[in-house]
């Protein structure tokens, strides 16, 4: 099975790689998947406290190629949206942006939980209810 | 000059020699008789060709040409020695030794076997992917009537104690049985040496044509029998049905006469190159070997990059083939369970990349190879919240990870 041409543009340049200030009240964390599992992504977001606009997306992922494009998309989708806009993306979006075959699908699902972790991390941190998520989220001991 | 892509996975198939196909080509066209037709010299023709390629083949492995049954490749030889051991022998006993670690040719026939009533005994191996001798004896009893072992791990390369291991199932009056596809061509092998009374081998593994493999089936001390798996003309001694496949079975006696002639050269050859790219690539850190390392097949190592996964490595490895024990690689999700049978971590078992060098690797393919692999490990770890974590001194063995 060949890679699409989108996957291999955001494998061998990903977008928003990085880390943004996880203590900080405008960084949104999410820590989504196991090592056991083979695929880890963290995606971060920082939002304008005022606009609920998010600034800046940054990711690191442990995974496959499909993994690694789907976080990829994910941060450019992210920025620019407000937190509940961001809320609309799923993994559909990203599977069919990359083109992913079936057997890839879980790669797009673990970046749609990523952006939901991200924003609760965030909303929970300001006061504001969590959204309801899939239960596939890690829980940072850090 | 490079010619890219490079094809580091010989272990999965190996490139057909050229001097195979050479010896081949006449058998589709000119010399194109049924080996079974007994009353024309296009029948002649091609009987004499198999008979040829079988002593060829027997040579190598130091049988008899009597001994070779022909069939399409080591996962029938593994089916029909296994099978036919346990219905030939059904009255003598129904347990079967075997490892955690054997191919699924020899896994899911002993799996397929059980649901008739077969008692199949799976002996887990050491951390090193080696067998322990004391628990392979401790597991053989009066009712076993086959150990199967096989010779070299497919997937990691270890060479299992087969003379000792042999002697084990002798012992306790079973059969002994390997799976020889990694090993035939590659180490010498010899039945009488070290025992054996059934092997499995194929010829792609050793630069022959595919869909073409043998039974070793031992005619004297003891004389062993196996029940026919395929019903028809009663070809191969009655072992083996079907018309003879003859070019692919004088490819087969090709490049086992090739192997005979070669195949010490090649080995110090390939373990000068493998052992500098292995250590090359252990100038990464957090980079582990896989299996025991003085032990092993000369071409073959298998690598854990932590902290990078590796089917996302085998993409950066562009133009460099070889193949990896992630589960992102297999249908299942599963990683390699063979390197689980080491004890390994799914984690570590989802890092892991196999390098197989072949007769027709260089080194400056090893070197491209070097190069390449280092690059993408240094990149992916870029890229990898594991590797930040590792760094920060996070266990990450510590964090309450959701598991799907
Ligand atoms: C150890 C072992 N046994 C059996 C097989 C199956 O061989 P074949 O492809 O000839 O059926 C292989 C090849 O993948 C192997 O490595
Ligand atoms: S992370 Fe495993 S297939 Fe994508």
């Amino acid at each position: 099975m060949a890679y699409s041409q989108k996957i291999i543009d955001h494998y061998t340049q990903p977008r928003n790689v990085g880390v943004l200030d996880k203590s900080s009240p405008n960084v949104g964390t999410g820590l989504v998947g196991a090592p056991e599992c083979g695929d880890v992504m963290r995606l971060q977001i920082e939002v304008d406290a005022e606009t609920k606009i998010i600034r800046d997306a940054k990711f690191k992922t442990f995974g496959c190629g499909s993994a690694i494009a789907s976080s990829s998309v994910a941060t450019e989708w992210l920025k620019g949206r407000t937190i509940d806009e961001a809320l609309t993306i799923s993994n559909m979006d990203i599977v069919e942006e990359l083109s992913l075959p079936p057997v890839k699908i879980h790669c797009s699902v673990l970046a749609e939980d990523a952006i939901k972790s991200a924003i609760n991390d965030y909303r929970v941190k300001n006061g504001l209810p969590p959204i309801e998520q899939a239960e596939s989220v890690a829980v940072s001991a850090r | 000059m490079l010619k890219l892509p490079i094809f580091l996975d010989h272990n999965s198939t190996t490139p057909t020699d050229p001097r195979v196909l050479e010896a081949m080509l006449p058998y589709f066209t000119q010399h194109f008789g049924n080996a079974a037709s007994r009353n024309h010299p296009f029948g002649w023709r091609a009987e004499e060709a198999v008979d040829y390629a079988r002593e060829q083949i027997a040579v190598l492995v130091g049988a008899d040409e009597r001994e070779i049954i022909f069939t399409s490749g080591a996962t029938e030889s593994d089916n029909l020695a296994i099978k036919g051991v346990a219905e030939m022998y059904a009255r003598k006993g129904n347990h079967i030794v075997t490892l955690t670690t054997e191919h699924k040719a020899v896994l899911d026939t002993c799996r397929a076997l059980e649901k008739r009533g077969i008692k199949v005994t799976y002996v887990p191996v050491e951390s090193d992917g080696l067998v322990d001798l004391q628990k392979l004896a401790d597991a053989v009893t009066d009712k076993t009537i086959l150990v199967s072992v096989m010779f070299a791990n497919n997937e990691i390369g270890v060479i299992q104690p087969i003379k000792e291991i042999s002697a084990i199932a002798h012992a306790k009056g079973a059969l002994f049985m390997t799976d020889a596809t990694q090993a035939v061509g590659k180490v010498p092998v010899d039945v009488e040496e070290y025992g054996i009374d059934l092997m499995a081998f194929t010829a792609h593994k050793m630069y022959g044509p595919k869909g073409v493999g043998a039974l070793y089936v031992r005619r004297k001390n003891p004389r062993v029998k196996v029940t026919a798996q395929m019903d028809g003309g009663g070809h191969e001694r009655g072992m083996r049905s079907g018309t003879l496949n003859v070019p692919g079975i004088v490819g087969f006696g090709k490049a086992c006469e090739i192997a005979k002639n070669e195949m010490v050269d090649d080995a110090i050859r390939l373990s000068r190159l493998r052992d500098k790219l292995e250590t090359e690539l252990l100038k990464l850190p957090e980079t582990v070997v896989n299996g025991n390392r003085e032990r092993r097949l000369p071409h073959t190592t298998n690598i854990s990059f932590k902290f990078v996964e590796g089917e996302g490595l085998m993409m950066g490895m562009k133009d460099v083939a070889v193949s990896s024990g992630s589960a992102c690689t297999s249908a299942s999700l599963e990683p390699s369970y063979v390197l689980k049978a080491l004890g390994l971590s799914d984690e570590l078992g989802h890092s892991s990349i196999r390098f197989g060098l072949g007769r027709f690797t260089t080194e400056e393919e090893i070197d491209y190879a070097i190069e390449t692999t280092t690059r993408a490990v240094n990149q992916l770890r870029e890229l990898s919240p594991l590797w930040e974590m590792h760094l920060e001194g996070v266990d990450i063995s510590k964090i309450e990870w959701a598991h799907h």
